[in-house]
């Protein structure tokens, strides 16, 4: 089957302004959540964040902006880095770097583009209808950041943004490869984003009883598989690759990470929010993934989980992570980096699977940080509060990602072909 | 009342600030679209901030016929 390789990454999340900060602050078991302090968090019942490191406001240029909802700058920024980390330069003149027709572009957003959604309403309900911007559809719509991207690449083997709630970008990936690997394109750009930190999500989650209220604590409130958990953190940013064929990598000269070596989706059917308490959509989703790999259990060393840090969610998963591997998850660090990043939602999964990437690259697992009572009998090995090594040779993780409406989507990334 | 510059000038704000032409570069003679590059979204975008500016409604069907920035100062002096 066709080999397909990473490339090119780039990410802008609550660690840093870029990946390379980012990952840093991951192997060094670093909060990205701090406390909101814009008046309208006052009155929440939820004020805190993963707010994002470095503001979209530095970076892209003001006229744009303006025409982008700030997931879409957040897609974009981490786009460009993924981009030129590929060795190519970001909006260079189409078809001068790749063959516009062998390109693809597939970065999902969870929810879409929510501020623009709701800023434009707040304008028309306040001031009248010729208030609201003649952009706000192309800004809110959910594909706006995988078109933005496709506009800057010139992307015409198609662009996609496939929705699954906090599963999408995982989900994005998947479907890439499917495409690659159908020889639908060649190259392709692939990532997730999210920009939510607004009071009416907040609200929302909050009504739900699905985010943390441990707002005295904010570098203490995402704490994947402890006792003392209560919920997820919201977080925000984007993270983006670039995957290409292992032939078109070769014929360019191209610098590969690594191999997504394969993924496997399942649907719960058991209820729009609560994960099936057996876990069977979510080992499901990890056994499709290792034999779409062409892997065994037993080399998968490493899974970056879920892990939200609610209640149910957790321990659902561990034991989803022990049937999915089975007596192979003994030999496994699991980690959640959500314990420093809060959950990016549509972002999550692209963030992770890099996150997965460069721990193998690295051989070393980023920390559950917050993790000091841990929930008993779990039966998974948790990289707690530090970074664990992982041994020499061969080496196969796993991405999880999860999402309500029952989606369960995991990507199974390895070390081979890797020259960097 | 204003005087034709000041609404000029007032203007070029708004074009600056929506599509970020240079304020000297939006003068009596220029066209929007061709010596400008403002799009027709962005047009909107700059007819309702001369509203909010201005204190003057610019029909939809209005807007078609303001070309150049001297249209629109025309106008604008004419209705405010």
């Amino acid at each position: 089957m066709t080999e397909i390789v990473i490339t090119g990454l780039g990410a802008t999340t609550p660690l840093g302004g870029d990946l390379a900060s980012t990952w840093a602050g991951m192997l060094a078991g670093r909060s990205g959540v701090s406390a909101i302090t814009e008046d309208w968090a006052a009155d929440l019942p939820v004020r805190i964040a993963g707010q994002i490191a470095v503001d979209p406001a530095e970076v892209i240029d003001r006229v744009k902006a303006r025409r982008l909802d700030r997931s879409t700058q957040l897609a974009l920024i981490a786009a460009r880095e993924a981009w030129t980390d590929a060795g190519f330069e970001w909006e260079a003149e189409e078809g001068t770097q790749v063959d516009p027709h062998r390109l693809s572009v597939s970065v999902a957003s969870g929810i879409g583009g929510l501020h623009s959604l709701l800023n434009n309403w707040d304008a028309q309900r306040d001031k009248g209808y010729r208030r609201v911007s003649p952009f706000t559809i192309p800004m809110l719509m959910a594909n706006a950041p995988a078109a933005n991207v496709g506009l800057a690449v010139h992307a015409k083997a198609g662009v996609h943004a496939p929705v699954s709630a906090c599963a999408s970008s995982n989900e994005a990936i998947s479907l890439a490869v499917d495409q690659l690997r159908l020889g639908r394109a060649d190259i392709a750009v692939v990532g997730g984003t999210e920009a939510t930190i607004h009071p009416l999500p907040l609200a929302a989650f909050s009504q739900m009883q699905a985010v943390s209220r441990r707002n005295d604590d904010p570098q203490g409130a995402s704490r994947p598989w402890d006792r003392g958990r209560d919920g997820f953190v919201m977080g925000e940013g984007s993270a983006v690759m670039v995957i290409e064929t292992l032939e078109h990598a070769l014929a360019r000269g191209a610098k590969i990470y690594g191999t997504i070596a394969g993924s496997g989706i399942t649907a719960d059917s058991h209820d729009i929010v609560q994960p099936d308490p057996t876990g069977e959509g979510q080992s499901g989703a990890m056994i499709k993934a290792i034999a779409d790999a062409k892997l065994s259990p037993s080399d998968i060393k490493h899974v970056n989980a879920h892990g939200t840090s609610t209640p149910q969610g957790d321990v659902t998963e561990a034991g989803s992570i022990r049937v999915g591997l089975g007596a192979a998850a003994e030999g496994c660090v699991v980690t959640s980096t959500k314990s420093m990043t809060g959950h990016l939602l549509g972002g999550a999964g692209a963030l992770e699977t890099i996150a997965t990437m460069l721990a193998l690259r690295d051989r070393m697992v980023p920390p559950t940080i917050n993790l000091e009572d841990p929930e008993p009998d779990l039966g998974i090995d948790i990289a707690a509060n530090v970074a664990r090594p992982l041994p020499a040779g061969d080496l196969a993780g796993i991405n999880n990602s999860f999402g309500f409406g029952g989606h369960n989507v995991a990507v199974v990334v390895t070390n081979a072909n890797s020259n960097c | 009342m204003a005087t034709t510059e000041e609404i000029r000038a007032g203007l070029a704000e708004l074009v600056n600030d929506v599509a970020g032409v240079a304020v000297e570069d939006v003068q009596l003679d220029k066209s929007f679209v061709d010596d400008l590059d403002v799009d027709s979204l962005a047009m909107v975008e700059i007819l309702v901030g001369c509203e909010e500016k201005f204190g003057v409604t610019i029909p939809d069907e209005e807007s078609k016929n303001l070309k150049t920035v001297g249209d629109a100062v025309a106008y604008i002096e004419a209705h405010s």
